[in-house]
């Protein structure tokens, strides 16, 4: 057997080592084209900070990790060949497949506004990226964020902590509009103003003019702001462009796999970012674009590429953390809620702290916390569990920060 | 070392906070907790004060044990002058507040002066606020608990508060920590109230370290919880049965005060024992007792977790009751059950929760009713006075009731709220109250006792088991055995206990303790712990440094020596049954022979020689 | 043979010695609040249930660490958290479907049970062994760790 994995990134690191547990004597090769061994973007922030050096970003830190148990190909791939099983690099070379793992992550697309592809203009993506952020950072610096998504508030932190005269513009109504609910994502804003960070939410950027030392950007509502650095994180595309005509079917851009991780091609299975897959908690196929997730499907994609069918999964749950100088938020499945559900939500505004929690039925289905930090993976197991909560719901409705209680008593009968 | 070496100084009247050093001279002669607290009570307060005044201070203190590993190190008392005896008040709990304080860094917390509105005291670490408290006054302690933990979303916290008694002036008001744990007696509560003080809610998270010797301290504490754990009543009968395993052994030794210690024995003592708390009730086929629980840090576990039967008439109708909460330990069950000659177990435990709910402490609320039953079959008080309650001897629909009439101070728990004395002289009876210097007797009788007589007559705090507990020696032969019926050494034995008891008391460590160690299984533990060198002969000339500074202090209080004086009722009356049968206390063969083993005067006053042996202050 | 931590809740009295075991021996002070393993009290129902990392099969910590910061002691079986590796970025307090990794503010990295090296000093320090360090097939440890099982992002045909 032959696998190849295209993308170095978590999704298909993982991928490559359970392969290698489940078949030892299969062939395995990993192709990426990103010059540095395989890292993982997560960690950019605190390269930013300089808590860490690029080798604190590497995913496997053993030397030789992948060199001693499978091929590591550096390279692009260009085009794939579903019917012949083979792949084509952009430098040509050429390459055949028994199951082909797509996990090439995703790209950031930049708002189309005049002036975008300055120079003083950079995304927030890759190891490359952050090393131009680092060199332009340094205390005083007027640098403006455009996108307070999850990604743009991740390195949120790192820019203040840098020191650097922060101005951020989202385009939403509030900050990290698809993890946080209103009361959260209004808290977050007031916490960052408290903290000399202007965030604009509900503006946009129209135009970025070059000046000499500066670059000019005009946000809408006439205000003018000028910056040594503009970053963008306005948002990403799957990459899956070289796929094109093999006929797999993609969702949003992002390649559309069933419950074993494999596309509408035989043979070709997807994972992490490029993966529209299964949301544990609506069984509906997004991308939720998140580490855990990569790793989850990495593992899951492998065990079927080495034996189709042997492992069905469930869907994963959409979680994240956020840290934002200093007050931590947390979102997990549906924090939104559902129809006809209920929930419960308490709220310290002056400490900040809140907690929200959806409920269908007796079950707890999504989260959302701000400045909670103690036992709150437990939030995970009691969905994820969808144990029934009995009376500790009514319990949970009256005081929401019994969790770890509830969950004890769900799993323990305390 | 092992202090945190900081005072927390509130004065409520102006509102404002400061911190101060602790005095570490003070620390190495007086320790910690009751010793040291006593010793800035002294040097702050005219003795001469109203007790619930402004000028009367009351000091939250911890040992210097206090949040350490040692077994039980989880204590901390509440010392102020007390209402009910205008003596000093030392009232020592556990639960896990006391750690808690220590470990946001206080040592003691010293309260001053009387704000004009309610507030409570919030302390997170080394952060402390005054919040005012309007909304939690009239509320009771379990209900001031809950919004506490509301208001700040912390689980974690640890809230110490009065209840509704306190605040209708109830004199032996407790403080309550933790739900059901007690600073219980002295009206330490009443004095809290007094101060518009109605909780003081503690989080802290610094921890508490400063170990002089961590090493040695680990081996130490460990060593030592072994000879808590290998003790018959450290190791087995306090966790299995509590402090309750005594109700049937002293009701067979004839020393279970009951009705109001007209007798010594209790027919239905085996019905609100430990042992019966372990029976399956008929109704729901659940014994009263759920489980055993320590206080922070304890490796005993005396506690009683319990239940009252849901089709108990005291809460059928009250759901807020049908859960677990701290059930009856010894004392109270005496006070509630043997003194008011009430066999009803359910009843009991409703009444300990009421008393929890709303702080009162039960050995003088129990034997209170105790004396307003005797007056009541005495036909001194009537149905007139109470409303229509029938106060009689074993009368479980009226312990319930008074319960609920002195938590709230209406009616006749206004009367009840004043204690067995007050009552008994508002009636016209005296005599009938059996208390000393005006507090209520705990559960044994001095004439099937005897060392407790001198015990109770000496107790700086007036009427009280836990200066000296010579029963370990006369009942339970800790450390070895003496005779209960006679008076024989009694004098040179309450000196040593309470001296000793003092010292421990001082620590942060639970005198439940001492039944598996002495000072020598002690002074290892402080000595690592703790700057200087401690040696049990420093610990024990601490303990009596400080049991004549509480005298010094009493009878700058106005107190005298005639003030050490049992009701004639212990004096005059034999008891009637049992081992002890035609006994009457001997305390005036013990008196001047403990006055003179103490080096003071015949009418039991210091000499300057006493004082200037301790360095007592002038 | 590997050997975990067998908790029996019935037993747990609340004293906390567990706490201050732990706190002191990753902290050194005696702070309950900066404890590995939690003694969570169910009042109303009269019961205490000490609660730490069941070291699972799983290791849901270690695989969502993004740079390798959580690592499995081979002798011990325990996930230890290396500290010099870990960002802080808490994605495995998210992870832990059983809410045992926790961030620490004041460091700016996570904590968790290690087992203390082979030598846990929460079982040492329980006087009534609720926390026993035993043999991981006598535990009643595949009950707990049945709990995690219902955490799978996956079923396994076969
Ligand atoms: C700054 C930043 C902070 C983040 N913080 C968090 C966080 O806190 N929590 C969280 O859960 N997630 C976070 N994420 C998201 C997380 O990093 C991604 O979800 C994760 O990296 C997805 O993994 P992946 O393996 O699917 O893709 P990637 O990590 O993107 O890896 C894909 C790899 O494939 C390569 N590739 C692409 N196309 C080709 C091709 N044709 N040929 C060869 N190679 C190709 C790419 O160059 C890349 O190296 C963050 C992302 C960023 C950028
Ligand atoms: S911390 Fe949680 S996920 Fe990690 S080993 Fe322990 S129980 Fe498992
Ligand atoms: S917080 Fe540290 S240990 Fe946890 S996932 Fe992040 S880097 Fe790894």
């Amino acid at each position: 057997m032959t696998y190849v994995i295209v993308g170095a990134g978590p999704a298909g690191v993982v991928a490559a080592e359970t392969i290698r547990k489940l078949d030892p004597h299969g062939k395995v090769v990993i192709v990426g084209d990103e010059p540095e061994p395989p890292y993982s973007r997560m960690a950019i922030p605190y390269l930013l900070i300089r808590n860490i050096d690029e080798q604190g970003t590497y995913l496997r830190k053993a030397p030789g990790h992948f060199e001693d148990s499978v091929e590591v190909v550096h390279g692009s791939v260009a085009s794939v060949d579903s019917s012949a099983k083979s792949l084509r690099l952009s430098d040509g070379r050429e390459m055949a497949y028994d199951a082909l793992l797509v996990a090439t992550g995703s790209t950031p697309i930049l708002p189309p506004v005049p002036g975008i592809d300055g120079e003083r203009v950079t995304t927030c993506w890759t190891l490359e990226d952050a090393r131009k952020i680092a060199e332009g950072l340094r205390p005083g610096a007027s640098v403006l964020l455009i996108g307070a998504g999850f990604i743009g508030c991740i390195i949120l932190e790192a820019l203040v902590a840098s020191g650097a005269n922060l101005t951020v513009v989202e385009m939403g109504d509030r900050m990290v509009p698809r993890m946080l609910d209103e009361t959260c994502g209004a808290m977050l804003q007031d916490w960052c103003r408290e903290k000399g960070v202007n965030v604009m939410t509900g503006a946009q950027v129209e135009s970025i003019e070059h000046r000499d030392d500066v670059a000019a950007v005009r946000i809408s509502g006439g205000r003018e702001v000028e910056a040594e650095l503009v970053i963008s994180a306005a948002g990403v595309r799957a990459n899956a462009g070289f796929l094109e005509g093999t006929g797999i079917e993609l969702s949003g851009g992002a390649v559309v796999v069933d419950r074993h991780m494999c596309s509408s091609v035989p043979g070709i299975y997807a994972a992490g970012d490029a993966a529209c897959g299964r949301d544990f908690s609506t069984g509906d196929y997004s991308v939720q674009a998140i580490q855990p997730t990569a790793v989850e499907h990495g593992r899951i994609a492998a065990s079927n590429m080495v034996r189709h069918g042997s492992v069905t999964h469930q869907g994963c749950i959409n979680m994240n953390v956020l840290d934002t100088i200093g007050l931590i938020s947390v979102s997990y499945g549906q924090w939104e809620g559902i129809e006809g559900g209920d929930s419960v939500s308490l709220l310290d505004r002056d400490g900040y702290r809140y907690i929200s929690l959806q409920f269908a039925g007796d079950q707890l289905i999504g989260a959302n916390t701000l400045g909670i930090t103690q036992h709150i993976g437990v939030l995970r197991g009691l969905i994820q569990g969808q144990f029934r909560l009995g009376h500790w719901k009514s319990r949970l409705m009256d005081n929401p920060l019994l969790i770890m209680e509830a969950y004890l008593a769900a799993t323990q009968g305390a | 070392m092992s202090w945190t070496r900081k005072i927390l100084r509130v004065n409520l009247t102006e509102g404002t906070l400061n911190v101060e050093p602790l005095n570490m001279q003070w620390a190495a002669e007086y320790i910690g907790q009751r010793g040291l607290a006593t010793r800035y009570l002294f040097e702050e307060t005219d003795p001469t004060c109203d007790p619930l005044g402004p000028d009367n201070k009351l000091i939250f203190a911890t040992g210097p044990l206090t949040g350490t590993m040692a077994s039980t190190g989880g204590r901390y008392s509440v010392i102020t002058k007390s209402p009910l005896t205008g003596a000093v008040a030392c009232s020592n709990s556990g639960g896990f507040i006391g750690a808690e304080l220590k470990s946001a860094g206080w040592d003691m917390v010293i309260c001053e002066g009387r704000s004009p509105s309610p507030v409570m005291l919030h302390i997170v670490d080394d952060k402390a606020e005054l919040v005012p408290a309007d909304d939690l006054w009239g509320k009771s302690v379990w209900e001031a608990d809950k919004l506490i933990h509301q208001k700040y979303n912390d689980p974690q916290m640890r809230i110490a508060a009065v209840g509704r008694a306190a605040e209708a002036g109830c004199l032996y008001s407790a403080v309550i920590n933790d739900l059901h744990r007690a600073a219980g007696r002295s009206g330490v509560g009443t004095v809290m109230a007094s101060k518009n003080l109605k909780a003081m809610a503690v989080r802290g998270t610094l921890g508490v370290g400063n170990i002089k010797d961590p090493g040695r301290f680990l081996s130490a504490t460990t060593e030592q919880k072994k000879v808590l754990a290998e003790n018959a009543v450290t190791g087995q009968g306090l966790p299995a049965l509590g402090t309750q395993v005594l109700m049937n052994v002293i009701n067979e030794i004839g020393a279970l005060p009951t009705n109001n210690m007209k007798e010594v024995q209790f027919k239905d003592a085996n019905k609100i024992s430990a042992e019966a708390m372990q029976e399956p009730r008929e109704s729901d086929g659940k014994p009263n007792l759920t489980t055993n629980a320590a206080c922070f840090g304890c490796t005993i576990a005396c506690g009683r977790i319990s239940t009252i039967d849901r089709e108990h008439f005291t809460v059928e109708n009250k759901p807020e009751y049908w859960g677990n909460s701290g059930g009856l330990e010894y004392e109270a069950a005496w006070a509630l059950g043997a003194d008011t000659g009430v066999g009803d177990l359910d009843t009991l435990t409703y009444a300990n929760f009421v008393c929890n709910e709303d702080g009162m402490d039960p050995i003088s609320f129990g034997a209170t009713v105790a004396a307003a039953m005797e007056l009541f079959e005495e036909g001194v008080i009537t149905t007139e006075h109470t409303g229509g309650m029938e106060l009689r001897f074993g009368s479980s629909e009226a312990l319930a009731w008074c319960a609920e009439k002195v938590a709230t101070g209406e009616g006749f728990g206004a009367d009840l709220g004043l204690g067995s004395k007050r009552l008994c002289e508002k009636y016209g009876r005296p005599e009938l109250s059996m208390t000393v210097k005006g507090q209520e007797f705990p559960a044994y009788d001095p004439r099937g006792v005897q060392g407790m007589g001198l015990t109770y007559a000496t107790s700086n705090r007036g009427a009280c088991h836990l200066r000296s507990y010579t029963v370990a020696s006369e009942v339970l032969g800790i450390p070895e055995k003496t005779d209960p019926l006679s008076t024989d050494g009694k004098a040179g034995l309450v000196k040593a206990f309470q001296d000793a008891t003092a010292a421990v008391d001082s620590t942060g460590l639970c005198v439940f303790t001492t039944f598996a160690w002495s000072l020598d299984n002690i002074a290892p533990q402080v000595d690592a712990a703790c700057e200087g060198d401690w040696t049990p002969e420093r610990l024990l000339e601490a303990g009596e440094r400080i049991w004549n500074l509480e005298r010094d202090y009493n009878m700058r209080a106005g107190l005298t020596g005639a003030d050490d004086m049992l009701p004639k009722r212990l004096l005059k009356d034999a008891a009637k049954t049992g081992p002890a049968e035609g006994k009457v206390s001997g305390l005036d063969v013990m008196l001047p022979e403990y006055y003179e083993l103490r080096g003071w005067t015949a009418d039991g006053q210091l000499t300057q020689d006493t004082r200037s042996r301790f360095g007592l202050p002038a | 043979m590997l050997r975990s931590l067998n908790i029996n809740p019935d037993k747990c009295t609340g004293c906390l010695q567990c706490e201050m075991a732990c706190s002191f021996e990753n902290e050194g002070v005696f702070n309950p609040a900066k404890s590995r393993i939690k003694v969570f009290s169910f009042h109303h129902e009269g019961r205490f249930v000490p609660y730490t990392c069941t070291q699972c099969d799983e290791a849901w910590c270690l695989h969502a660490c993004p740079v390798e910061a959580i690592k499995m002691n081979r002798e011990t079986g325990a996930m230890e958290v290396l500290d010099a590796v870990c960002v802080g970025c808490k994605v495995c307090t998210i992870a832990c479907p059983f809410g045992t990794v926790n961030y620490n503010q004041s460091t700016g990295k996570v904590i968790k049970c290690d087992l203390c090296g082979g030598d846990p000093q929460c079982a040492a320090a329980c006087p009534t062994e609720a926390i026993t360090y035993v043999d991981a097939d006598a535990t009643g440890l595949d009950k707990m760790r049945s709990w995690a099982a219902k955490t799978d992002n996956a079923t396994h045909a076969n």
